[in-house]
């Protein structure tokens, strides 16, 4: 939160003050589209570690902070890219080679999470997967819940509902907040005050926004924040809730972005080949991530021709009839 | 009869399964296609929609994840998580989603993994997780489910119970407190698979042109009812045109 009228940053002074090593985030976007990816290269560009990641079905930006080595632990409903990668590629060896902790959890339920952080209740209740292992199987162990006050003691907690079978149900499960220490969002629009706009489905970025002491988020238009206040109904974020705003077109390439591009078939497929083998990835990561020393220098790497075949249709918003 | 292959069948055979007017909750892949094919064939009043917000979209092109952009195209409304799932439990229209799942393995009750092969803790393989199926698989009244049709897949014990269908019997759901009921039907690439309404047990109820009964079972580790399997009718004509040159003309999911 900041109440200033003034929020406009730079990506590495952004990241720099309001990550640091071991923070608790989440990143917004949902698979393939509206993932905040600039955030999360000037993110593994300044090589942060121990991270601790909240995500609902975030692709493509798990995929690359956990195989860049930046997360320790993950609390997840679903690691993966479409048709891309039915299971993201690297977060998949992560496990598998037990270099992160996992805690799974279903997609409402981490929905439910963020709200119940935004909305300052320490659990909210829902009926979803009961009965099931996701109930009973813990990732993190109970030690590490014990021990780290950043952490609730339980996964989960199933009771009867204490208005007796008030609305026709028996029992519910309870699902603890989530309160990150910082959300990154990628939008359409923002003003210099932090007013923000999403066009399209907003998944669950507002609720991971309100649930976080800070938020960056990155946008295709620095719009003017009066034209922005002139139609309140379609903002979705106060400007009070913003800590960062940055001007990043394209900011969320290569996944799409509604109503300005899609995602970008070509890379996303490259990228699934890299990720499949150890040294390949390495040089990924050199070439695409490090050595650019920002977004404008790692943009500048991008074949000719891909920008403007990603670019969306007016009236559909994705590119139409694109070679996917 | 036309020529045609599995991926076909299988969307044309679970487009058969929805019924005109039920809201169809669509995950990724081979689902999309019958909920789109449904539309043109049997359930014209039929609605789709997505975990990700889109609720009645127009689909023109197929979407490669629900996420996807091409999902809020001419959407009724287009929102988040929070306004989708809420839809799919209300008393309202709750009651009227038909969920549409795969998964990795399956179990006799219909009980699906989609998170660890192997040991949770030290998993041989580790796939996607629940993303929203363990939501509608508890939420919904209905669900169909589509599998490949292989021993690894259809186990006698789910290495991780994912997605809750029947749990362990007739009173499992009511038992652990879930709303609705479990899943109606398995569409495989060889048969389509009910669940009988006393023990909640799969049973074979169809079996594709040119498979038989026994390879199915061949293909299972545990055994299934077999007394009231029929073969599946052929798709027609008219139902292949619509999947092939409405439904996904680039092939997509449909593949070569």
């Amino acid at each position: 939160m900041d109440t200033s009228s003034e929020k406009v940053m730079d990506l590495k002074t952004a990241v720099a003050r309001f990550v640091p090593d071991g923070a608790h985030i989440s990143i917004g976007g949902f698979t393939c589209n509206r993932n905040p990816m600039a955030a999360v290269y000037e993110i593994i560009r300044q090589r942060k570690t121990g991270l601790h990641l909240y995500a609902h079905s975030n692709g493509q930006g798990v995929d690359e902070l956990v195989g860049a080595g930046c997360v320790a632990r993950v609390e997840i409903a679903y690691a993966g890219t479409g048709r891309f990668a039915p299971t993201c590629i690297r977060f998949r060896k992560a496990v598998e080679n037990g270099t992160i902790a996992v805690e799974d959890y279903s997609n409402y339920q981490m929905t439910l999470r963020f709200l119940a952080g935004a909305m300052g209740v320490p659990f909210l209740p829902t009926r979803s997967a009961l009965g099931t292992d996701i109930i009973r199987r813990w990732g993190f162990s109970e030690a590490l819940r014990r021990s780290n006050p950043r952490l609730p003691n339980e996964k989960l907690v199933v009771m009867d509902n204490p208005f007796g079978g008030w609305a026709e149900t028996d029992r519910v499960v309870l699902v603890p907040a989530i309160r990150p220490d910082v959300t990154l969002l990628h939008v359409q629009k923002a003003g210099r005050d932090g007013t923000a706009r999403i066009e399209g489905l907003t998944f669950a970025d507002v609720e991971q926004a309100k649930a976080a002491r800070h938020v960056i988020v990155t946008c295709e238009d620095l719009a003017d924040a009066g034209e922005l206040r002139a139609h309140p109904h379609l903002n979705q974020l106060p400007g009070i809730l913003l800590d960062a705003v940055v001007h990043v077109p394209h900011g969320a390439y290569p996944t799409a972005c509604y109503r300005y591009y899609d995602y970008d078939p070509a890379f996303l497929n490259d990228y699934r080949t890299a990720a499949t083998d150890d040294e390949r990835y390495t040089r990924y990561l050199r070439d695409w991530i490090f050595e650019p020393s920002d977004h404008r220098e790692q943009h500048a790497r991008i074949p000719e021709g891909r920008l403007a075949a990603i670019q969306a249709d007016p009236h559909t918003g994705y590119a139409k009839g694109l070679k996917r | 009869m036309p020529g045609y292959n599995a991926r076909e069948l299988m969307a044309i055979a679970a487009a058969r399964k929805i019924n005109d007017g039920e809201i169809v909750f669509c995950g990724t892949g081979i689902s999309m296609l019958a909920a789109m094919a449904a539309k043109h064939i049997c359930a014209p009043n039929s609605i789709i929609i997505f975990e990700t917000g889109a609720i009645d979209s127009q689909l023109e092109e197929i979407p490669m994840a629900v996420g996807d952009s091409r999902v809020m195209l001419g959407a009724s409304s287009n929102s988040g998580l929070a306004d989708s799932f809420a839809l799919m439990q209300n008393r309202t229209t709750g009651r009227h989603v038909v969920g549409i799942l795969g998964a990795a393995q399956i179990d006799l009750f219909g009980n699906l993994n989609s998170t660890v092969v192997g040991d949770y803790d030290r998993p041989s393989v580790r796939f996607a997780g629940s993303g929203g199926a363990a939501d509608v698989a508890s939420f919904v009244d209905r669900t169909l489910i589509f599998m490949q049709h292989e021993r690894r897949k259809f186990v006698s014990n789910v290495d991780y119970l994912t997605s809750p269908g029947w749990l362990d019997g007739p009173d499992g759901r009511r038992k652990a407190g879930l709303p609705g009921n479990g899943p109606a039907a398995v569409i495989s690439n060889l048969a389509v698979m009910g669940f009988d309404d006393a023990t909640r047990e799969m049973f074979l109820e169809a079996y594709f042109p040119g498979v038989t009964p026994q390879a199915v079972l061949d293909n299972m580790e545990f055994t299934v009812d077999l007394s009231r399997a029929r073969e599946l009718e052929p798709p027609t004509e008219r139902e292949l045109r619509i999947l092939r040159e409405i439904v996904d003309p680039q092939r997509l999911i449909l593949g070569g």
